[in-house]
């Protein structure tokens, strides 16, 4: 199985599946950060209670959610051509995988944030500082270990799907995975794709780790 | 001296609601605060007295009434307005509310950001507070690195960043062991005195008002119960919540026969002098000490003592004349025995 041909086709899988993961998970992060800070922000107990923009947030969040990613890649597909022009291939992909990704990213975000001492947030409030200084210099940095833990679990769920558009011809391993292993039953192909991606994903988490540990002051 | 009110609280109530209904945590207080005091809050948990500090710098927005800060009307400014306002407020709380991911000098400096101080003037002015309240050596170190007392300290470094004219003190010393209560409360009042700034505390103890603060109001069931001097409160109570927090709770010693209790306030008598002791001597006739808090600042007594006088009334007459010969604040306390 190691003829060159293959060689550079999972060499070129792997770097595809690492583009896809990346770009899409920088997007998803560009919308669903200012999303997640705007689900705490604005609950009732935030700093900045704003009650129905809060529920229609949550409620649209939540659908986007809760549609399966197989089939959220299908049905986005007049938006992807719309924006890249095609439905196969890598840049198609990062599409679906940032629309599925960014309210998956909100709420991390929000979980993240729910953290931050109220007390503290009060502390920042009496010396004055408005709702965005809160956002900026209180919240945010006072979650950071906690956001890139999250950004860890984001990147490495972002791989998984990366891997479920290969069904519709999305590039990368796992297009490689189903074309060779599942349609012409080369199992040995298949099987080196998925070890790729399973240290893919030991290597990002194991990343994700050291770098909220190195930048956590609470201990 | 004549002061000048900077805080007065006007006809402030604050009514909480709920999915269970209204709850009223305060109910029409009226209150002024003078430039360059302690004034000290008091009050059982619940009174409302954690609301009522929050009410001050508009944390917390009264329902009904309002509040001057040097003459302006808190309820009028705009919110630009009173964010700048309250950075002359500084404010400490019982849980210290450090930045854990920020080190001493990065808390200290936060407060200056926020005013919009530059980089470099602002670390020079936290250099200065770290001296102030005296823990120079730990600028760079982070607050999950510090003792309960190291880190109030640099909470209240932080509060008086900005210059502020009032402090205010959310049970600021209420996590903290007697000791390191002791070190915050003589640095308070060490900054009261050199500074001149007015500090609001809020507490439960009657001992932190009795250490720091020139008057007090105490404030039970989400009203005002009594406002005045701290001396005169605690040698003289008049309601039922003064007496309450005044007195001792501890009731549990009943041999000793006689039936007449005595309550002795020492404010600022010689500490040389030992008068109960010289009293039973004279008298020949012992007395039950049921319950004593004085403490010796500079050879001056200072707190209460509670005695249970002999059986013999000639006897407990007498030594109510010695006692109050000897110049100290004597009553009789009925049913604590």
């Amino acid at each position: 199985m190691f003829e060159p041909q293959i060689v550079s086709l999972i060499g070129w899988g792997f770097l595809e599946t690492l583009y896809m993961t990346l770009v899409s998970t920088l997007i998803a992060y560009i919308l669903g950060l200012p999303l997640g800070i705007a689900l705490i922000v604005t609950d009732k107990d935030g700093i900045y209670p704003k009650r129905y923009f809060n529920l229609v947030l949550g409620i649209i969040i939540n659908l986007l959610r809760s549609v399966p990613f197989l089939i959220l890649l299908i049905l986005v597909f007049p938006i992807t051509r719309f924006v890249v022009g095609t439905t196969i291939g890598s840049n198609a992909t990062v599409v679906p995988l940032v629309i599925a990704a960014a309210p998956f990213i909100a709420r991390l975000v929000e979980s993240s944030l729910k953290e931050v001492d109220g007390g503290v947030i009060e502390a920042a409030e009496s010396m004055g500082a408005s709702p965005a200084q809160v956002i900026y210099k209180v919240m945010l940095p006072e979650a950071r270990p906690s956001l890139i833990l999250g950004s860890a679990i984001a990147v490495t769920t972002i791989l998984s799907y990366t891997a479920t558009a290969g069904i519709v011809a999305g590039g990368g391993l796992g297009d490689i995975a189903i074309r060779y292993g599942l349609y012409r039953y080369k199992t040995d192909i298949m099987m080196v794709t998925v070890a790729i991606l399973v240290i893919i994903v030991q290597i990002l988490q194991e990343i994700g780790m050291k770098l909220a540990k190195i930048g956590d002051k609470r201990k | 001296m004549i002061r000048n009110p900077i805080i007065e609280i006007e006809s402030l109530s604050k009514t909480f609601t709920s999915t269970n209904g209204e709850f009223h945590a305060l109910d029409n207080i009226n209150l002024q605060i003078l430039e360059g005091e302690i004034f000290g809050i008091i009050g059982m948990s619940g009174a409302g007295k954690s609301t009522l500090v929050r009410c001050i710098n508009f944390l917390e927005k009264p329902t009904q009434g309002t509040v001057f800060f040097n003459g302006r009307d808190l309820s009028r400014l705009t919110k630009r307005e009173l964010y700048s306002i309250r950075q002359s407020m500084g404010m400490i709380f019982q849980q210290f509310n450090l930045l854990m991911q920020r080190n001493v000098m990065g808390n200290i400096c936060f407060p200056l950001e926020i005013a919009g101080m530059d980089k470099r003037s602002a670390k020079m002015r936290a250099q200065e507070l770290l001296e102030l309240v005296g823990i120079s050596e730990k600028a760079y170190s982070y607050p999950a690195q510090l003792s309960g007392g190291q880190c109030q300290r640099v909470a209240i470094a932080r509060a008086l960043a900005t210059n502020p004219k009032v402090l205010l003190c959310d049970e600021a010393t209420s996590a903290l062991d007697p000791a390191t209560t002791q070190g915050v409360l003589t640095l308070l009042k060490d900054i009261n005195k050199r500074l001149g700034i007015t500090i609001v505390v809020i507490t439960h103890e009657m001992r932190v008002i009795q250490d720091i603060c020139n008057r007090v109001a105490i404030i039970d069931h989400s009203r005002i119960a009594e406002v005045g001097d701290v001396e005169k409160i605690f040698s003289n109570p008049k309601t039922a919540a003064a007496k309450r927090l005044v007195f001792p709770q501890d009731q549990s010693i009943r041999h000793f026969s006689g039936t007449r209790c005595l309550r002795i306030v020492f404010d600022g008598n010689s500490s040389f002098e030992p008068v109960i002791a010289g009293m039973v001597l004279d008298f020949r006739q012992p007395v039950n000490i049921l319950f004593a808090d004085t403490k010796n600042i500079d050879g001056r007594a200072f707190g209460q003592i509670v005695i249970q006088l002999p059986q013999d009334e000639s006897v407990a007459d007498g030594m109510i004349e010695y006692l109050r010969a000897k110049n100290l604040t004597v009553e009789e306390v009925e049913g604590y025995v």
